[in-house]
């Protein structure tokens, strides 16, 4: 485990760079590793994805993964890859601060 | 930060065979690989075009015979409609874990970016054309154009 800093607040990271308590997110937090991905500037479908993310976690206890999440969140699958090209479910789950997804589909 | 040596890239997913058990390993296998951010393409060779038949790709059925994973007698499995059966029960399991059937397992894949090619020599073999495959297939390519599209990466035969 380590500390990385974001926009000013200490986060414990896993070695993938997850978030290991989510209560240490902002959204200034999501911001900056939304940079450090490459994705760059949020745009509001990053923010709604985020969003589903953040509360499905507090919900279940886990994010969805890349089908489940486009139910949820009412987010196209081709769309999902164009916001998080590199895997929606865990690129959207890093910036949202909560565990990578675990699931197969 | 993440560790990232010996990160897999690309990976190519050959699909040969027709059976449910034979198509669903590789469909997860691209799937997965997109959901990590790798680059994935699939090639559906020999009985596995019929997962990107249009008449057939919505009635790919469990081998009931001589699959010793399903731990049925032989005798039984050969029953008339036993396949059906087997695969009718598969399906409710898979809707319980929410894995989608194969026509919206492949429409999936392919939004995710996946590339989709039939085999030439397969297509040849049962009188097969673009217009028999689901919208979704890029293209009926050789196992030279297979390779050059594969280069770099991960190749996975199933």
């Amino acid at each position: 485990m380590a500390v990385m800093t974001y926009a000013g607040t200490d986060v414990d990271v896993d070695a993938e760079g997850f978030l290991t308590d989510a209560s240490q997110w902002n959204e200034g937090v999501a911001a900056e590793i939304a940079r450090a991905e490459g994705i760059g500037e949020l745009t509001d479908r990053h923010w709604l994805v985020i969003g589903v993310m953040r509360r499905e976690f507090e919900e279940k206890g886990a994010g969805p993964a890349v089908r489940a999440l486009a139910k949820v969140s009412g987010v196209g699958i081709a769309e999902l890859y164009q916001l998080f090209p590199k895997g929606p479910a865990k690129e959207a789950a890093k910036i949202a601060g909560i565990p990578k997804p675990r699931g197969c589909i | 930060m993440s560790d990232k040596t010996e990160r897999i890239e690309k990976v190519s997913v050959i699909i040969s065979k027709g059976s449910l058990e034979g198509i669903y390993p590789g469909l997860i296998m691209a799937n997965g690989a997109r959901a990590e951010g790798m680059e994935a393409n699939l090639f559906f060779t020999f009985f596995g075009l019929d997962a990107v038949h249009r008449a057939r790709h919505e009635h790919v059925k469990v081998a009931a015979v001589g699959n010793p994973g399903l731990h049925l007698a032989t005798w039984l499995g050969g029953l008339p409609g036993m396949s059906s059966v087997m695969t009718h029960y598969m399906a409710h399991k898979m809707d319980e874990l929410d894995i989608p059937p194969i026509p919206e397992m492949i429409e999936m894949i392919a939004e995710s970016g996946a590339g989709l090619y039939a085999c030439k020599a397969s297509a040849d073999l049962f009188g097969l054309g673009a217009a028999d495959l689901i919208d979704q297939v890029r293209d009926v390519i050789t196992v030279g154009e297979f390779y050059a599209l594969a280069a770099g990466g991960e190749i996975i035969f199933t």
